[in-house]
C-alpha cells in the first residue's frame, strides 16, 4: 500500500514551479468588482417574505409571557416564531445552548438576546409587528465585568453550572470551567532567574467588524425539506448544529453558501438561521433575514475581554527561566471562547521548560463571544510580549536578540504535547533584524515596538473533488468556503499539479449536499487543508488519466507516466506514441471509462505552525493622549506563499485589525446593562485615514508535511499587534500601557499620573 | 399603517403652511443624514416629511453686504468648494469639512447641522463664533436670531411649529481677521468630536487682538459661547501668557459628561488643548488676511 | 394601505420607474425593487459607505437619500461601471494588485473612487486615504485599495495625455 497524502505529501523543494508563487487575479474576483458577486443579503426569490427579531431591551430578565396575538392579526403578517416555537432541549447541553441563544427560553441573558420574531410582505409592515408583541419580563440584576461576575452574591446566569475544573464545586457559577495548564517546575524556574517581571493586563470584547452584516434565506417545504441561504464560515456545522436544534434529518437541510463579506470568526456560528427556518416552515413561503448593524453588535459574536497576571523571569545572559500566567476570559452568556487556546500558545514560541498556568471561562450578561484570528491568543499575548519587552530592557538585551536566544526550533515539545518540525520563528526574527524598518534610526518624538506571536495552525475533516471536464478543463467543488481568496489559491495548486494554466481551472465552494462533512472554515487552515484534499484529487485523477492514456494506447497503466500535463510512455521499451495532453485524454472520455475526476476526504493532519514579528512606530500625542500610528512592518513565516498578493493582504489586514484593537475599540456598556455603541460610528474600526501603508516581509520556512510546503497565515498577523503597540507607546511615554485599548482619555491620564509622579 | 406623506413644496410659504398645518410628527427633510438615521434606528416615526431642498432660498450661497448668505440646505460639499466662503471664513469650513464622510458631505447641510441640536456638530461652535445670525421663516413671518439661540439641549431647538431656518448670514470681514476650528476625535475621520473649539478674531495693524469670539463644542448640553475665554485674548498679542488664560477659562467653562465618546476630565482638560491650538491657527490665518 | 410614491429616474442611462414608500431608501429600492444589489448595505446608518452610488453627479451614500427625492435623477451604481466588456481601469487595477478580499465593501470603494479622480487625476496618497475613509474596509488594512487607486489613476493619466 502507497503512503497517502497525508504521510507523505511529496513535497520536493527543488521542484520547479510556474504556478505556485505567482500572483494571478482571483476567478471570483470579477464579480466582486462589478458588482455580479451574490452575497448573503443578494438572493432574492419568488413570494419571499422579510423577518425581523424583536429583541431584548434587558441585560438579565426572566420571560413570563409574550403575548403575539395582535402582532400576528396584523395585515401582511405571515406567520410569528416564539421559544415556544422550537423544540425543548435540555439546559446546559451544548444544543440546549445554541437553541437558547438563538432564541430566550426561560430567561433573557443579554441586550440585544431574540426573544420573538416575524414575517412579513414588507420590512415595515414586520417592524411595526414587532412593536405589537407584548414581551412581560421579569428584569434581574445583571453582570457586564467577568471579575464581577466570578464574586460571591454575583447574579447567577445559568443555574445549573457547576464550575469544571474545580473538584468539589456544587454551587451554581458564572465561572464554567478553571483549566489548569502545567509543565515542568516554576519555582526553581523562578530561583534561577536574575530578573522577574510580573504584570497584570486587561483588554476588551471587540467585534470581528465583518462589513457584511449576517443575512440568510430560508425555505421550507411541506415535506419538510429545507433550504437554507446564507453567509457562513461553516456550511455543515450549521447544518449538524441546525438539525440537532430543530430535531430535523440532515439530509433534509442543504445549506448553501453565499460569498462571504467577511467573517473573521465571527460566522462560524449561526444566529437568525434557525429563526428564519421556522418562520419560513410555518408561513410556507421563502423568509429572509438580515440583521441590521445594531443587531450585528448587540447580538452577534464579539471576541473574549480578558484579565490576566503574566510573571516571566529571565537570567541575565537573556535565557528565560519560567513562565507563570492567571487568565480570566469572558464568555458572553454562553460557554463557547475556545479559552483553552490561550494558556496552549500564549508562551510556545520560546523554548520555554518551566510554565505554569491557570484559566477561568467565566459567563456574564453580554452576547455570546465568537471566534475572531486565533481565537483568544491575542488577548494573553498583549500581556506576554509586554513583559518580554520589559525584561529585555532590565537586562539590557536587544528584544528580537532576546526572543532569538530563547526561540523554539524543531524538536521542542510544547505545553500542549506537540513535538515541533521544521518551524521559522528564528529565521522570522533573523528577518525582521535585517529588515530595513528596524535598521532605520527611531524618527525624533517617536516609539518603536516589537512583538512576536505564534498559531498552531489548523487541519481538520476536509473534502472536495476535481473533475476533468471533457475538453480538459478542470472544475474543482470545495468544502471549506472562500473568505479571501482560497479559491484562487486552491485553484493554482491544483493546475501545478496537473500542469496546466491555472485559468483551465473553476472551483465552486459545495451546498452541503454535494460534499461530505467539512470543518468549518477557520484557524487559518482552508488553503493548507483544502489545498492537500485537492493536491490528492488532482494525483488520483492524474492516476485515472494514465490509466486511459494507458488504455487508448493498448500499454500497462504502468507503462505511462504524467508529467507537465501530459502522459508519456514510461520509456521506449513501453512503445512510441506522441504525448497526450489531458485535454486529449479528456476528449476520449466517452469511448474509455466515463468521467474521469479526482475526489479526496479526509481528517488533514500535518499544519505547520505559525510564526510572526511585528515592527511599529507610534507618535503619542502628550497633550491629548492621541496614538498616531506611523509605520508597520509584518514579518512572518508563510512556509510557502501560494499566491504573495494575498499572502500579503492577509498580514496587512490582521496588523490593521490588532490596530483597532489596540487603540479604539471596545463595548460601551450603560449602568443598564445595555450597548451604548452599536454603531460604525461610535464603535471606531479604524478608517483609512488612520493607519499607514503596512509594509511586509515572507519568510517562507517550508512545511514538509504539504505538498508545497504552505503554513496557514491568517491567524498570526493580529497575534502581537496590539503587544507591539504598545510596547512603542511605552518606548514614546516611557508607560507601557497594560490596558486595551489604549485609548486618548487612558494614555493621557497615564502620562498625567506619571508626570504627577516626576513632580511636573 | 398609512406611512410617511412626504412632500416636497418649491417655495417657503407653502412649506411653512405644510409644517403648521400638520398633525402628528412631522420632520423637514434636508440633506436627511440625521432625519433618514432616525427614522432607520426608529426614533422617530415622522407622518410627515417637508423636503425643503426644491426652494431656492435654501439652496443658494449669495454676497451679502460684503458677507455671505448661505441656505439652509446647501450641501456642505458646496460649502467647502465655494473660494471666496472658504477664504473669508476659513474656520466655519474647517467645522463643515468635519461634518462626515465625503459621501455624507454630498447632502448634509449647516441648516440639518445647527437644527439637529447635537451639543458636538461640527459646524455650529465655528458659526457661533463667527456671530453668524440664522434666518427663520414661520407662521409669523421672518425673524432673525444668533445662531447660539437656536438648539436649547441635546435634540431641541427654539424653533416653534411651523419654523423654518431658510439661510445663515455671515458678516463681511475686517483685515486680519480670520477664524479656526479644531475638535479631538479618537479617529482621523468619521467621528464625533469629544471637544470642539472655535476661535474667531481679528487684530489690528500692529497684531493686538481686538476682538476675539470662542465657542466650544460636545463640552455642555449646547455649543457654549465663552466670553471669558475671548477676554482672555482681546488686548494681547496671543503670547504664552494669554493663551494659557485662554486654555484655563475654555476648561472652566466646560459643564460635559461621561459617555461612550469621552470623560469628563477628558474633556475638561483637552478643551483647553484645543483652544490653545485652535487660537494659534486663527491667529496665524488671521495675520495672513487681508 | 400604507401610501406610495411614483418615481421616474435614470439608472446607469436606463429610464426607469418605480413605487416607494416616503420611508425607504433609495438603497432599498435599488436592491429590493430594481434588483441592483451590486450596491451594499453594510450599516444602513451612513457609517460605512458600502452602499456609495452618484445621484446627480454627487456621491452620496445610498442608505442616507429617500428613494422618493430621487425623482427626475441621475443615479450611477457599480452596475453601471464597465462598459461592456471594458472594465473601468479602477476595476482591473483592483483585481490585478488584490484591492480587494472579501469584495462587500468593494462595489462603493470603486464607486468613491471614481468620484474622487475625476476630481481630481492625480491625489496623494493622504488625499486618496481621506478621500475614502467614509469606506470601511475590514480585510485588507487598506494597503492594497490605496495602491490600486494610484496605479488606476497613474493609469488614467497616461492615457489622458
Amino acid at each position: 500500500m502507497t503512503a497517502t497524502i497525508l504521510e507523505n505529501s511529496g513535497y520536493n523543494r527543488d521542484k520547479k514551479l510556474k504556478i505556485v508563487g505567482t500572483s494571478p487575479v482571483k476567478h471570483d474576483g470579477l464579480d466582486k468588482v462589478t458588482g455580479r458577486a451574490r452575497f448573503g443579503a443578494d438572493l432574492f426569490l419568488p413570494g419571499m417574505l422579510v423577518g425581523k427579531i424583536l429583541r431584548s431591551p434587558h441585560a438579565h430578565a426572566i420571560i413570563r409571557s409574550i403575548d403575539i396575538s395582535a402582532a400576528e392579526r396584523l395585515a401582511g403578517v405571515k406567520a410569528v416564531v416564539t421559544r415556544d416555537d422550537f423544540p425543548e432541549i435540555k439546559a446546559g447541553t451544548p444544543g440546549g445552548d445554541m437553541t437558547r441563544n438563538a432564541m430566550a427560553r426561560e430567561k433573557a441573558l443579554y441586550d440585544g438576546h431574540p426573544v420573538a420574531a416575524v414575517c412579513a410582505t414588507s420590512e415595515a409592515i414586520a417592524k411595526h409587528a414587532l412593536k405589537l408583541i407584548k414581551v412581560d419580563y421579569e428584569v434581574l440584576p445583571h453582570v457586564i465585568d467577568p471579575v464581577e461576575a466570578m464574586k460571591p452574591g454575583a447574579p447567577v446566569l445559568h443555574q445549573h453550572v457547576r464550575t469544571k475544573g474545580i473538584k468539589g464545586a456544587d454551587q451554581p457559577s458564572n465561572v464554567i470551567e478553571r483549566l489548569d495548564l502545567s509543565m515542568g517546575d516554576v519555582a526553581k524556574g523562578f530561583a534561577a532567574a536574575d530578573v522577574i517581571v510580573e504584570r497584570e493586563y486587561d483588554t476588551k470584547p471587540m467585534h470581528q467588524g465583518y462589513i457584511e452584516p449576517q443575512s440568510c434565506v430560508a425555505t421550507a417545504t411541506e415535506d419538510g425539506q429545507i433550504e437554507l441561504w446564507c453567509c457562513t464560515q461553516a456550511p455543515w456545522v450549521y447544518r449538524d448544529r441546525l438539525t440537532e436544534i430543530l430535531k430535523i434529518d440532515q439530509a433534509k437541510i442543504r445549506v448553501t453558501q453565499s460569498e462571504m463579506g467577511g467573517g473573521f470568526g465571527g460566522k462560524t456560528g449561526f444566529y437568525a438561521e434557525p429563526v428564519a427556518i421556522l418562520l419560513a416552515r410555518k408561513a410556507k413561503r421563502p423568509v429572509k433575514i438580515t440583521l441590521t448593524r445594531n443587531e450585528v453588535f448587540r447580538a452577534t459574536g464579539p471576541v473574549s475581554g480578558t484579565r490576566s497576571r503574566v510573571k516571566m523571569g529571565v537570567k541575565k545572559d537573556g535565557t528565560i527561566t519560567a513562565a507563570e500566567a492567571e487568565l480570566i476570559f469572558q464568555t458572553g452568556a454562553f460557554t463557547g471562547s475556545m479559552f483553552f487556546n490561550a494558556p496552549q500558545a500564549m508562551f510556545t514560541r520560546y523554548n520555554l521548560e518551566n510554565v505554569k498556568t491557570v484559566s477561568y471561562e467565566v459567563v456574564s450578561n453580554r452576547p455570546k463571544v465568537n471566534s475572531f484570528r486565533a481565537p483568544c491568543v491575542p488577548q494573553v499575548v498583549f500581556g506576554v510580549e509586554g513583559v518580554v519587552d520589559e525584561l529585555a530592557r532590565k537586562i539590557g538585551m536587544d528584544p528580537i536578540d532576546l526572543r532569538l536566544k530563547n526561540a523554539a526550533t524543531e524538536g521542542y515539545k510544547t505545553i500542549y504535547g506537540e513535538t515541533f518540525g521544521p518551524i521559522g520563528f528564528v529565521e522570522t526574527l533573523q528577518a525582521a533584524k535585517k529588515c530595513e524598518h528596524y535598521n532605520s534610526p527611531v524618527p525624533e518624538g517617536q516609539g518603536r515596538g516589537v512583538a512576536a506571536g505564534f498559531w498552531f495552525n489548523r487541519g481538520g475533516e476536509t473534502t472536495g473533488t476535481l473533475n476533468v471536464a471533457t475538453d480538459g478543463s478542470i472544475t474543482l467543488i470545495l468544502g471549506t468556503s472562500d473568505v479571501a481568496g482560497s479559491r484562487i489559491s486552491i485553484s493554482m495548486m491544483a493546475a501545478e499539479e496537473l500542469g496546466i494554466p491555472v485559468d483551465k481551472v473553476r472551483a465552486v465552494m459545495a451546498d452541503t449536499h454535494s460534499l461530505g462533512f467539512n470543518r468549518v472554515t477557520a484557524g487559518s487552515r482552508t488553503t493548507f487543508a483544502t489545498g492537500i484534499v485537492i493536491v490528492d484529487s488532482a494525483r488520483k485523477a492524474i492516476t485515472e488519466l494514465s490509466k486511459r492514456a494507458a488504455q487508448i494506447w493498448g500499454v500497462p497503466e504502468e507503462g505511462v507516466t504524467f508529467e507537465d500535463g501530459y502522459c508519456r510512455p514510461a520509456s521506449s521499451n513501453v512503445g512510441t506514441f506522441e504525448p497526450m495532453s489531458i485535454a486529449q485524454i479528456a476528449a476520449k472520455t466517452t469511448p474509455t471509462h466515463g468521467a474521469i475526476a479526482g475526489h479526496s476526504e479526509m481528517n488533514v493532519t500535518g499544519a505547520g505552525p505559525g510564526f510572526g514579528l511585528h515592527i511599529v512606530d507610534v507618535e503619542v500625542d502628550k497633550e491629548t493622549g492621541r496614538v498616531d500610528i506611523k509605520r508597520y512592518t509584518v514579518v512572518e513565516d508563510a512556509g510557502k506563499a501560494i499566491h504573495p498578493l494575498q499572502v500579503e493582504g492577509q498580514y496587512q489586514g490582521g496588523a490593521v485589525q490588532g490596530i483597532g484593537w489596540a487603540l479604539n475599540e471596545e463595548y460601551y456598556y450603560g449602568e443598564d446593562g445595555r450597548m451604548q455603541n452599536a454603531s460604525f460610528l461610535d464603535y471606531r474600526m479604524p478608517v483609512a485615514s488612520d493607519v499607514p501603508m503596512i509594509d511586509t516581509e515572507i519568510v517562507e520556512v517550508p512545511n514538509p508535511r504539504h505538498p508545497y510546503g504552505l503554513r496557514g497565515v491568517g491567524e498570526v498577523p493580529v497575534v502581537p499587534t496590539m503587544a507591539a503597540i504598545a510596547n512603542a507607546i511605552g518606548a514614546a511615554i516611557g508607560i507601557r500601557p497594560q490596558s486595551l485599548p489604549m485609548s486618548p482619555p487612558k494614555l493621557l491620564k497615564l502620562m498625567d499620573e506619571a508626570r504627577g509622579k516626576g513632580g511636573g | 399603517m398609512e406611512g410617511v406623506r412626504y412632500e416636497a413644496p418649491d417655495t417657503l410659504q407653502a412649506a411653512v403652511a405644510l409644517l403648521a398645518g400638520a398633525t402628528g410628527t412631522s420632520r423637514i427633510l434636508a440633506g436627511g443624514t440625521d432625519v433618514i438615521v432616525q427614522m432607520e434606528t426608529d426614533l422617530v416615526e415622522p407622518a410627515l416629511l417637508v423636503d425643503i431642498k426644491k426652494i431656492r432660498e435654501t439652496r443658494e450661497i449669495a454676497g451679502e453686504n460684503g458677507g455671505f448668505r448661505i441656505g439652509a440646505a446647501v450641501p456642505a460639499m458646496e460649502i467647502v468648494e465655494h473660494a471666496a466662503f472658504s477664504k473669508a471664513w476659513p474656520g466655519v469650513v474647517d467645522g463643515v469639512k468635519l461634518i462626515g464622510s465625503i459621501q455624507i458631505k454630498g447632502r448634509a447641510s449647516i441648516g440639518g447641522n445647527v437644527c439637529n441640536a447635537s451639543p458636538a456638530a461640527d459646524s455650529v461652535p465655528a458659526l457661533v463664533a463667527a456671530g453668524a445670525i440664522a434666518r427663520i421663516i414661520g407662521p409669523n413671518g421672518m425673524r432673525d436670531v444668533p445662531v447660539e439661540q437656536l438648539p436649547v439641549g441635546p435634540g431641541k431647538t427654539s424653533l416653534a411649529k411651523g419654523e423654518i431656518v431658510v439661510s445663515f448670514f455671515l458678516p463681511a470681514r475686517p483685515a486680519h481677521a480670520s477664524d479656526a476650528y479644531q475638535r479631538f476625535t479618537p479617529r482621523t475621520e468619521m467621528d464625533i468630536a469629544v471637544v470642539g473649539v472655535a476661535v474667531n478674531l481679528a487684530l489690528d495693524a500692529g497684531g493686538t487682538c481686538t476682538a476675539a469670539r470662542v465657542a466650544l463644542g460636545a463640552v455642555a448640553p449646547t455649543v457654549l459661547l465663552v466670553k471669558d475665554a475671548a477676554d482672555a485674548l482681546i488686548g494681547t498679542r496671543l503670547d504664552d501668557a494669554a493663551l494659557d488664560r485662554l486654555a484655563t477659562a475654555a476648561s472652566a467653562a466646560c459643564r460635559p459628561i461621561d459617555d461612550k465618546r469621552g470623560t469628563k476630565e477628558y474633556r475638561v482638560k483637552v478643551a483647553g488643548v484645543l483652544a490653545r491650538r485652535t487660537a494659534q491657527q486663527a491667529l496665524e490665518r488671521a495675520r495672513k488676511s487681508r | 394601505m400604507s401610501r406610495k410614491y411614483h418615481v421616474t429616474a435614470t439608472v446607469n442611462g436606463d429610464e426607469c420607474e418605480f413605487l416607494c414608500e416616503a420611508q425607504q431608501t433609495l438603497l432599498d429600492i435599488l436592491r429590493d425593487e430594481l434588483m441592483l444589489s451590486g450596491t451594499k448595505e453594510g450599516c444602513g446608518t451612513g457609517d460605512c459607505g458600502a452602499c456609495t452610488v452618484m445621484v446627480d453627479g454627487t456621491m452620496v451614500c445610498s442608505c442616507l437619500v429617500l428613494a422618493v427625492e430621487t425623482e427626475g435623477g441621475r443615479i450611477e451604481t457599480i452596475e453601471g461601471m464597465a462598459k461592456g466588456d471594458q472594465l473601468h481601469p479602477l476595476q482591473r487595477n483592483f483585481l490585478e494588485l488584490n484591492g480587494l478580499q472579501c469584495g462587500i465593501c468593494t462595489p462603493g470603494i470603486l464607486i468613491a473612487a471614481k468620484a474622487l479622480l475625476a476630481r481630481n487625476p492625480d491625489p496623494t496618497e493622504t488625499e486618496i486615504r481621506y478621500w475614502l475613509a467614509g469606506n470601511l474596509c475590514r480585510c485588507t488594512g487598506y494597503d492594497k485599495i490605496i495602491r490600486s487607486v494610484q496605479a488606476a489613476a497613474k493609469e488614467m493619466r497616461e492615457a489622458r495625455s
